[in-house]
């Protein structure tokens, strides 16, 4: 132990100089931002972005004299990981609270636009949503679950000193300044690469970072063996970085304007996003959620994965699949037919590598399901796999071409997201902040089990209430597009069909409330755990099977 | 064998790193690369010509107010899609489209081919409150685009000369007058021959807006949408020809 601790002392601490150094470019060039502004959004980003070095700067000055800056070898790095949980908790509230204001505003259009607000229109606040569900509350998670799997499946403390710091706030600003931007009207107008190109670049000099945090954690390992969490986890990042540097290649118009235009146009352009866009599903969304499965359920029911045959198979299978899937989100468009049916081939083999990790994921509770009745995070991580199996086999039909010819353009789509995104990257990842809480902080358990009973069932209410109605609303505006009367004209104009989605629209905003007071209940068990209570009346586990029957 | 082997990829983080670039590249290679040879991907057809100031910033508030998230730009060769919103649309008619704006979903109708739809007054009308014309629509209002100025009125040609940059083929007697077609396409009263020599007779000079006294968001918005669609000459166009098949 000494002989390193005196190495990395004698080193120059490079990831101080890299952060003072990153900074200081920053506030340069943020000064001229705002001086030189050619838009709005241009002179607030500026602002932000000089902000964000001054903090930089006086968070370096004042923690240099205490010991936050030392870097013990012989300790886990846990302090920003408890900041990741909290910004998870924070951001998955907010984008959730997004989620139900923009539902109800399609239900309620009277009530909830207002003429002097524009920057309150559905156009603006839906990326806000996508982008603070997706990276803000999902990329925490990841970045929270990543740096704890990495040090303890390889036994070594995060690489980099205060690197892993920078990538978490270098985060937190990144999404600041997405989210500042929709409202402000700064946007690329790609679906869920909406960040504009000022803003893309600063997440791949952060994501450049989180990838040697990572890589470096690795290299220091004292495990022989890569676990197989960590080759989702390191998959998850490389892909993101290859995507997101891919489809926002574009020529801004000017250094102090947030406009910009992509390389790729038309059709190019087309399938560039969606090869893109149905990759940051496959691999945030799901590489990513998958490495926290393979860790937190077998430490929840203390066995081993069920099988590491089948980790191998589906995990090259799965990344391998996924990048081809991209052109089922064009079916019928003008992109050639070819590359169609390519995207829908692979988009239907990708079903089985999908239920290799659920079945890996469920089959790993053999001998331990009984702890289904007495532990409900537990089922939180359960019922997460169910819906992954679900959305993976609906996935596949609806990139059937015909099929896709009914579901395309309609809630279907948002239905089909919503039930992988709620029910599987939702619920695992509330599972895995219920697991991390007590760990992180040093408690016993959590604060209420009942509390966790409560927000399960809030739910998985709330998205069956989801999907149903998107199913109902999706299948039902398809058919009535498509539907003809017996003089062969068309039945319906476009806006009955709109009128027809009222009922299920209020259905949905109700499902997301649910989902959303669910998440507030989490909030509160987790910080009343950080604060140390206990429910005093509580076992401690719901041992009793009168109260929680087995399903 | 594969399972015994597994253990050296397991054991070499390089190794590992390396073969999931491999593994992931492939996809995207052999799927995005062939679209770049143009004569396979885009049909060959008469009439489609790079957007006019005016438009080019229409469609700036188009993509900055999200219209995309409920709107799509692509009609699909099905039956009822042709019945009700027109031809198919091609692949050359986006293909000075950065970023495209096919969309994903129809919370609203499809844009493709709605330009000469509607009277220019009907979309100021519909913009400024979309329930005063249809009573069943869950559309925001957009009446904050009457009277505002264009954002980018004095940097359009900046504009433009980003749009050469990736590929679409403005002259430099485009970037020139930029800002003054601009202004010209909005006014019945200016000279706008400068403007239709350089992107053809049938641009629309018209005060789109109904405001003389300036050249506002809406008056761009709305010669974007009015132009949407309506470039191709489908009289020449033959889709059954074999330089039109993909």
């Amino acid at each position: 132990m000494e002989p390193t601790l005196l190495k990395s002392k004698a080193l120059p601490r490079f990831d101080i100089i890299f952060t003072c150094g990153v900074a200081f470019l920053v506030a340069l060039w943020a000064i001229f931002a705002t001086s030189h502004a050619e838009d709005v959004g241009m002179t607030v980003h500026g602002w932000i972005f000089l902000g964000a070095a001054i903090m930089a700067a006086l968070g370096l000055v004042f923690t240099a004299h205490g010991t936050a800056l030392q870097n013990d070898p012989s300790t886990y790095s846990d302090g920003v990981i408890r900041f990741g949980v909290i910004a998870s908790t924070f951001w998955g509230i907010v984008g959730m609270l997004v989620g139900v204001v923009i539902a109800s505003q399609l239900a309620y259009p009277d009530m909830l636009y207002f003429k002097d607000f524009g920057f309150l229109n559905f156009g603006r606040l839906r990326p806000l949503h996508t982008s603070a569900v997706i990276f803000a509350f999902g990329g925490n998670v990841l970045l929270a679950t990543s740096f704890y799997v990495v040090q303890r499946t390889c036994r070594a403390r995060l690489f980099g000193g205060m690197l892993p710091w920078f990538v978490f706030w270098g985060y937190q600003l990144f999404i600041v300044l997405a989210a500042t931007g929709y409202l402000l009207g700064v946007t690329s107008g790609q679906e869920y690469a909406e960040p504009t190109w000022h803003v893309d670049l600063w997440l791949t000099v952060v994501w450049v970072a989180y990838l040697l945090v990572f890589l470096g954690t690795l290299w220091k390992r004292k495990e022989p063996h890569i676990y197989v969490a960590n080759w989702f986890y390191l998959a998850f990042i490389v892909t993101i970085a290859m995507l997101h540097v891919v489809n926002n290649l574009a020529v801004p118009t000017s250094a102090f304007a947030t406009t910009s235009y992509p390389l790729f146009g038309g059709v190019q352009n087309a399938l560039t996003q969606w090869w893109y866009g149905h990759n940051a599903v496959g691999f945030f969304l799901t590489a990513g959620f998958l490495a926290i499965m393979y860790y937190f359920i077998p430490k929840q029911v203390n066995r081993p994965v069920y099988s590491y045959q089948l980790s191998i198979v589906h995990f090259w299978a799965l990344i391998f699949i996924y990048i081809w899937a991209g052109p089922h989100h064009l079916h019928y468009t003008a992109l050639p037919q070819w590359a169609q049916t390519l995207g829908m081939t692979f988009s239907i083999i990708l079903w089985m590598p999908s239920w290799g990790g659920m079945i890996n994921g469920l089959m790993t509770l053999s001998g331990a399901w009984d702890k289904l009745r007495t532990d409900p995070v537990l089922r939180m991580f359960v019922a997460s796999l169910a819906f992954y199996g679900m959305s993976t086999f609906e996935g596949p039909v609806m990139s059937v071409r015909a099929v896709n010819s009914l579901s395309h353009y309609t809630d279907w789509t948002i239905g089909h997201v919503h039930s992988g995104a709620l029910g599987w990257v939702g619920m695992v990842s509330f599972g895995a902040l219920y697991a991390l809480t007590p760990w992180l902080w040093k408690r016993e358990r959590l604060y209420s089990l009942k509390l966790v009973e409560m927000h399960f069932w809030l739910s998985t209410i709330g998205i069956l209430f989801y999907i149903s109605s998107m199913w109902v609303s999706g299948i039902q505006q398809g058919l009535m597009w498509r539907s003809y009367n017996e003089f062969g004209f068309l039945t319906y104009s476009f806006v009955e069909t709109v009128k027809a989605m009222h009922l299920p629209y209020i259905v949905r905003a109700i499902g997301g409330l649910l989902y959303l007071i669910g998440t507030c209940i989490m909030a509160y068990n987790l910080w009343r755990t950080i604060d140390g209570a206990v429910a005093k009346k509580e076992p401690l586990t719901l041992a009793n099977p009168n109260l929680v029957p087995a399903e | 064998m594969l399972f015994k082997n597994h253990g050296i990829i397991e054991r070499n983080s390089m190794i590992l790193l390396v073969g999931i670039l491999l593994v992931v590249s492939i996809g995207g290679i052999v799927q995005i690369a062939p679209l770049f040879r143009i004569e396979q991907t885009i049909e060959k057809v008469d009439g489609v010509r790079p957007y006019t100031p005016l438009e080019l910033a229409g469609r700036g508030v188009y993509i900055r107010e999200g219209c995309y998230t409920c709107h799509s730009q692509m009609i699909r060769p099905l039956r009822d899609e042709i019945e009700r919103y027109g031809h198919y649309s091609l692949a050359a008619e986006s293909m000075y489209d950065h970023p495209f704006q096919w969309g994903s979903k129809r919370t609203g109708p499809d844009l493709a081919r709605v330009g000469g739809r509607y009277s220019d007054a009907w979309h100021v009308q519909h913009l400024i409150n979309p329930r005063s014309v249809v009573p069943e629509s869950i559309m925001p209002p957009y009446a904050f685009l009457e009277g505002r100025e264009i954002g980018i009125k004095d940097v359009v040609d900046k504009h433009i000369v980003a749009q050469t940059r990736v590929g679409v083929p403005y002259t430099q007697a485009d970037i020139d007058n930029a800002k003054t077609d601009l202004m010209a396409q909005a006014d019945p009263n200016a000279d706008s021959e400068g403007l239709q020599s350089r992107y053809g007779g049938k641009v629309t000079v018209r005060d789109f807006d109904g405001d003389p006294s300036k050249v506002t968001e809406m008056d761009a918005l709305v010669a974007y949408l009015q132009v949407l669609g309506t470039m191709v000459d489908f009289k020449t166009y033959e889709p059954m020809k074999a330089e039109n098949l993909r």
